[in-house]
């Protein structure tokens, strides 16, 4: 039976991706054991429902737990892992921090790069330890297209994902003669409850389906890195070029 | 999950909906930061995709826009098409009228006395002003998109309001579970398909959509969160059922599917000349085939011709009889899963106009006659057409269609449609999509529900301003004569008097309204 564990379960990509595996399951007519990580148990426990009752012979499981704590991420990892050896971990939380709020007050600041960037890769770096054992698995990181060069409009959020990117980077190329793999996924703004305030402010976002189609494509196919929609990959590759006298210019 | 949503653990499965609301009530509070948008002790529902354009400053200055809607997680192709001229302009909307009589054509910016109205609204598909709320608040219902519970023997699920029928019909239909009434499309939510109490092709045979529904919990303005059902709270039920929203918002529902042994229909395809092979049709079809609808051309006036159609869910035995159905499932599937084609932009003009219809028309009818005989038929393309072609509106131009359907007795059903019929060949004006169906003989449960015994018929007019208003008033005096009705999912225009006259029921259910509550449409019917 396959072990997928997503932390950061109520994250919208993160549920339509669990849609998309447990929906390939009940097609494939094979069963699936799902730990969904979420802060929050009320919270996580609804995604869990709506997903059994999606596909009544998965196994889904809630696991709550504080997410900026190294200590309890590593006691959790070890829980996980403990109950049945972990095929895919796909790492998705994350907190759009709201950049002004990031600059007056140092705290939020602190907050938003332990959520968006310590966080996620300690993770990782504890499921890593587990998968190179078996030689076996798959960790995927959610990171952002925000991450590939600082604006001024959300540099702390970008330097978390940034941050989130290198680490990734670095993991591939040490896991690159082993089985285990390391996706590293950018979605550009993608319409979730995260980016509600954008979107109330009018800006276009790619469907989460669309997106979650995407994540869960690449990692079956263990890409290292995933921008999604792909249209982001030639947009960032533009921006990441731009000299800095034009990109001083732009007002994004 | 043994026994959940058997008659016995009922109660639990309601709580279960509640509690689900509670949480993202306080989560939404937690992470963005919204109170003090809404009215006093409404927390629980700014969990929804609420809309605070109008919320604070923003309002007396330049960058003032009418309305803006905020969704939550889900696709909703409507953003942005929403409060711009093009949105109006597609789906029919031209305006709305106040208080005062006068008609706020597009405009929208000089009475605020709205300003603090809110309601609810789901995938925003219907064709006139009841999911509109100019000058006000408007929930987008699409992020309560969880299933709740189903219950494998009984097939009873609960869910969020903000479920499209869709995704229901494609993971149970493979389970051998359906819903029992879907309209001609099934991109809507299930929210929206209660507050419009929408009907089917197989209205004659198993009701509304309000007739399956067993209970729901209904958030209102005041802070009270209902669980209600059909035995504790018969007439709070009943106003919630085709009320427009208007009751409160509806947060999830306990629905009962149907059983289904195959995604595929028998159909009969039967050409028919004259109203009188219409309706001899329809009575001969209407205990051995559940679902019945038929076109009809409405241009050729009184040779009325058209196509009628009927169909039976096949067996799970006639489906194995039929080996080659495997291989169109794949085929099928295939389908369902690809991007639908869309139409890409509003072209300047409507591409349904005078010229068009006729051959349109023409074509169309031949077209059916050719594939008269029985056919085999998956249940989506049969019963949602439309939805392979997104923003199909587009194609009645910049200034949009309207929609009419209109429900008459039984009795004076035959002279009533061909008198509608004349009227429209009269006017030169002319429909695509003409449908003529037999509703069956029961009342519907909500006290504001379209559906009556009698017979409908639903129209598509490209707005060519005052002559298709004035076709349309014309029918409206047809239908009042009959004591019909019309649709209010699909109306934007009709005037008070018909609308109270076709609804009977209208003072009870004003008692149960929810007064923080109102829509474009209430306020053009109704005291607010």
């Amino acid at each position: 039976m396959q072990h997928i564990v997503i932390i950061g379960a109520t994250s919208a990509m993160a549920e339509h991706c669990a849609r998309l595996w447990v929906q390939a399951a009940a097609a494939a007519s094979t069963s699936l054991r799902l730990t969904l990580v979420g802060r929050d148990e009320a919270r996580t426990q609804r995604v869990a429902d709506d997903l059994r009752v999606r596909s009544p012979q998965s196994n889904v499981q809630v696991m709550t737990t504080d997410f900026v704590n190294a200590s309890t991420i590593q006691q959790t990892v070890n829980a996980i892992t403990a109950q049945a050896p972990v095929d895919i971990v796909l790492i998705a939380h994350g907190v759009l921090s709201d950049q002004t709020t990031c600059q007056d007050d140092v705290m939020a600041c602190d907050a938003a790069l332990q959520v968006n960037g310590v966080s996620p890769v300690l993770f990782a770096e504890a499921f890593t330890k587990p998968m190179v054992a078996a030689n076996h698995g798959t960790i995927a990181i959610i990171g952002s297209v925000a991450g590939d060069r600082g604006r001024k409009t959300n540099y702390v959020y970008g330097a978390a994902k940034g941050l989130v990117s290198r680490y990734a980077q670095g993991m591939q190329h040490r896991l690159a003669h082993t089985n285990v793999k390391v996706v590293l996924i950018k979605p550009g703004p993608t319409d979730t409850p995260m980016t509600s305030d954008l979107k109330a402010k009018g800006q276009k976002m790619a469907s989460v389906e669309q997106v979650a189609q995407d994540i869960v494509k690449g990692i079956a196919a263990g890409k290292p890195v995933v921008y999604t929609p792909g249209i982001w990959q030639i947009i960032m590759l533009v921006v990441m070029h731009l000299p800095r006298f034009v990109f001083n210019k732009l007002n994004i | 999950m043994p026994g959940r949503g058997s008659g016995k653990t009922r109660c639990a499965l309601v709580d279960k909906g509640l509690h689900a609301f509670e949480r993202v009530g306080v989560h939404h509070v937690a992470g963005h930061g919204l109170q003090g948008v809404f009215i006093g002790g409404f927390h629980a529902v700014l969990y929804l995709p609420v809309e605070q354009a109008l919320a604070h400053g923003d309002r007396d200055g330049d960058n003032y826009r009418p309305y803006q809607v905020r969704n939550y997680y889900g696709g909703d192709h409507y953003y942005g098409d929403r409060d711009d001229r093009r949105y109006r302009g597609n789906r029919g909307y031209r305006g709305y009228r106040g208080d005062d009589g006068r008609e706020y054509r597009g405009e929208y910016r000089g009475d605020r006395r709205y300003y603090g109205h809110s309601r609810g609204q789901g995938y925003g598909r219907s064709y006139g002003d009841v999911c509109l709320n100019p000058d006000g608040n408007l929930w987008h219902t699409t992020g309560l998109n969880k299933l709740i519970a189903f219950d494998e023997t009984t097939g009873r699920l609960v869910c969020e309001a903000g479920v499209l029928l869709r995704d229901i019909q494609r993971l149970f239909v493979p389970r051998g579970w359906m819903l029992p009434v879907t309209p001609g499309t099934q991109l809507i939510t299930v929210g929206g398909a209660i507050a419009n109490d929408v009907h089917g092709k197989n209205h004659h045979a198993v009701g509304s959509f309000g007739d399956h529904v067993l209970g729901l919990t209904l958030a209102r303005t005041s802070g009270e969160v209902l669980q209600l059902d059909w035995t504790s709270a018969p007439a709070m039920m009943s106003a919630t059922v085709g009320g427009m929203g208007l009751t409160g918002v509806v947060v999830t529902a306990e629905l009962q599917l149907r059983r289904v042994s195959s995604p595929w229909l028998r159909t009969e395809t039967l050409p028919y000349q004259g109203l009188s092979e219409f309706f001899e049709l329809a009575d001969a079809s209407e205990h051995d085939w559940e679902h019945t609808v038929s076109w009809i051309d409405c241009l050729a006036g009184q040779t009325a011709r058209g196509i009628f159609m009927r169909a039976n869910h096949m067996t799970a035995q006639e489906t194995a009889n039929m080996p080659s159905l495997k291989a169109a499932l794949t085929v099928q599937q295939r389908k369902m899963q690809a991007k639908p084609l869309s139409m890409p932009f509003v072209p300047p003009i409507s591409l349904v106009n005078g010229l068009s219809l006729k051959p349109f028309n023409m074509a169309y009818y031949q077209l059916q006659k050719m594939k008269s005989g029985f056919d085999v038929a998956h249940y989506e393309p049969f019963s949602y057409p439309l939805d392979n072609l997104q923003h199909w509106n587009r194609m009645y131009g910049p200034r949009g269609f309207y929609q009419y359907q209109s429900v008459v007795p039984r009795e004076v059903g035959q002279p009533a449609v061909q008198a509608m019929l004349d009227a429209i060949a009269a006017s030169g004006e002319g429909s695509f999509l003409a449908v003529l169906k037999t509703f069956g003989n029961r009342e519907a449960k909500g006290m504001l529900s379209f559906p009556q015994p009698g017979v409908t018929l639903a129209l598509d007019f490209p707005n060519r301003g005052e002559r298709t208003l004035k076709l349309l008033d014309r029918l409206d005096a047809i239908v009042r004569e009959a004591k019909g009705r019309l649709y209010m999912a699909k109306d934007a225009r009709m005037s008070r008097d018909l609308f109270e006259a076709g609804y009977p029921r209208l003072s009870e259910f004003t008692a149960h309204r929810d007064a923080g509550i109102s829509s474009a449409m209430s306020r053009r019917l109704m005291e607010f």
